[in-house]
């Protein structure tokens, strides 16, 4: 038997902050412990940057008035294969499954804050992800329009997109504690992802390509990317990126806090 | 004020009726062993009272706030330790037990001391820094329950803790649950679908079948209102009713129950009702396997309550 020794303490609700802190300590510690989060989102899109690149510089350099640079075409695209769907939704539903979300509802954490926390690690993550990749881009002699701070301004962009997009796994997560679903919301990525200027200017597509591509955010994401790499501080473009990302993480954080909500209310 | 009042407490699934109206009050400093079979309401009724799930209808004191309009009041003032260890594998025991801390709102020394005082509970030595993924299950248990009691809660809620444990790890968990309450005066809500366990432990017993509190009272008191002996009468199955209606006649017997092959006779003298028995069922040849006389347990309570044994309904 034990000897219970008992000290006082006196319990109170933390607040929004601390419960944010507490919950995202915790994340990105589970993050570190995660290598697996790391890897194959690094070594996927260099892989793809690599062969695009391989593949099709020549060809498409040719196709394009002299000074267009392939390398820093496909760059954006690196990165943001990169960063979209990183999220720890899939450790959320563990969480779920082996009732560790029950214990931390039972505390009077803030409910909101079990999303926020979550996802300030996995900005962590993805601005993790975002500067090596960028990096690459720099090694292999991109030369960036808008200096240091426009590049520090392409990183950021694309953490906010990765952010935005957090919200999608989360809500599957939180609505159906299924990490099959989980899973397979990578799905999502694909019309986003390939149903866009991925890997030629929209000038040269026509037909029901060209008008999926008008309608995809990616493709202003991608046009705001490319701006500050190749053409300088032209805020058409890079607003309209921004507005994007705004519109997609607006979506996606509707659905994911509405899921938590359905999730918490007690129901 | 009552650590836990319910009144007409109820919650539906649906078209079914998990927790069907309940009243009961649970007086500070209390062990009170709520008994059921599985699917009988006991878990429904933890989730409710620890602001987990909303009732359908009534209402819930807990710690003296309204589970409903109060929970985080009602959070502060409880610990929990569910059916299944609630726990983060990739943490390890230390963290697990600090962040609970900090959700409390405890200071780091606070939490550097709480932390210090549950090691002793958990009493896994230097395994605390290891992850809990390499913990055994009685060590899992042990863990969720010094994370229930972090913020030194003045109610605590034992949801089924000793299922699935040997019995070795069960007298332990006893154990725990006695000093807890005898030496912190903390006043214990348990579930269990183990007589001997509520039995053990209880001050008083609520049993619960099919959503409904159905008795309650002290062990003592429950298998005193059966009577102060029992006869128990093995014999095939389909002999049983006619057993039931030959020995309804003695006045001896207070009242009879079959349950499978057994029938059950309260009776209050069971030494000198005994014979009578015996005799009644040879002279109305019933081929008897088994004639015994016992004292009353909480399982007999129940099958004289629901007509069904505790553990076959589980």
């Amino acid at each position: 038997m034990s000897n219970i020794v008992e000290t006082r303490v006196h319990p109170r609700a933390a607040g929004f902050f601390a419960d944010w802190r507490t919950v995202a300590l915790r994340a990105v510690r589970l993050t570190l412990r995660d290598p697996e989060a790391f890897g194959p989102a690094l070594a996927i899109p260099l892989f793809f940057f690599v062969v695009n690149v391989g593949a099709m510089q020549s060809f498409v350099e040719r196709s394009f008035p002299p000074g267009f640079d392939y390398k820093a075409f496909q760059l954006p695209v690196a990165v943001v294969f990169a960063v979209t769907g990183v999220s720890r939704a899939n450790s959320l539903v563990i969480d779920i499954r082996d009732g560790y979300l029950d214990r931390l509802l039972l505390t009077p954490v803030r409910r909101g804050t079990l999303l926020l926390g979550l996802m300030t690690a996995d900005l962590a993550l993805i601005i993790a992800l975002a500067v090596p990749v960028t990096a690459l881009g720099l090694a292999v002699g991109i030369d960036v329009a808008t200096g240091i701070m426009g590049t520090l301004a392409f990183v950021v962009i694309s953490g906010l997109w990765g952010l935005a997009f957090t919200g999608f796994p989360y809500a599957i997560a939180l609505r159906t504690g299924n990490p099959t679903a989980v899973n397979n919301a990578f799905l999502l990525f694909f019309p986003f992802a390939f149903l866009t200027t991925a890997y030629l200017p929209a000038e040269v597509m026509t037909g029901w390509l060209a008008t999926a591509v008008r309608f995809n955010p990616t493709t202003y994401l991608l046009g705001a990317m490319r701006a500050l790499l190749q053409e300088g501080w032209h805020w058409a473009p890079i607003l309209k990126g921004l507005a994007a990302v705004a519109g997609i993480g607006a979506l996606s954080f509707t659905l994911a806090f509405r899921a938590l909500r359905g999730r918490v209310n007690r129901g | 004020m009552e650590a836990i009042t319910a009144r007409g407490l109820a919650r539906d699934f649906g078209d079914t009726h998990a927790v069907a109206g309940v009243d009961l009050a649970v007086h500070p400093g209390e062990i009170y062993g709520f008994l059921g079979p599985n699917g009988a309401g006991k878990s429904t009724m933890v989730r409710m009272l620890t602001t987990l799930l909303r009732p359908t209808a009534g209402s819930a004191t807990v710690a003296g706030h309204d589970v409903a309009t109060e929970a985080d009041k009602v959070r502060l003032g409880i610990g929990v330790a569910l059916q299944d260890a609630a726990l983060d594998p990739k943490q390890t025991g230390r963290e697990l037990l600090d962040l609970q801390g900090r959700l409390y709102g405890l200071s780091p020394a606070e939490r550097k001391r709480r932390v210090g005082d549950l090691l002793d509970l958990v009493d896994i030595g230097d395994a605390i820094d290891r992850y809990i993924s390499t913990y055994s299950g009685g060590m899992k248990r042990r863990l969720d329950l010094a994370a229930a009691l972090v913020h030194q809660p003045r109610v605590l809620f034992l949801d089924e803790p000793t299922t699935g444990l040997d019995p070795t790890s069960r007298a332990a968990v006893w154990a725990e649950v006695r000093e807890l309450n005898q030496r912190l005066g903390m006043t214990i809500f348990l579930t269990t679908q183990y007589l001997e366990e509520a039995d053990a432990l209880a001050d008083r017993v609520g049993i619960i079948a099919h959503g409904k509190l159905v008795a309650e009272g002290t062990p003592s008191d429950l298998k005193r209102s059966i009577g102060s002996d029992v006869i128990v009468a093995r014999v095939a199955p389909a002999d049983g009713e006619r057993v039931v209606d030959v020995v309804r006649r003695l006045d001896a017997v207070a009242s009879v129950e079959a349950s499978g092959d057994e029938v059950l006779m309260s009776v209050d003298h069971g030494a000198a009702a005994i014979s009578p028995v015996a005799v009644a069922l040879a002279e109305a040849a019933i081929h008897v396997e088994g004639l015994t006389l016992r004292t009353p347990t909480l399982d007999d309570v129940f099958l004289h309550i629901t007509g069904g044994r505790l553990q076959e309904e589980g």
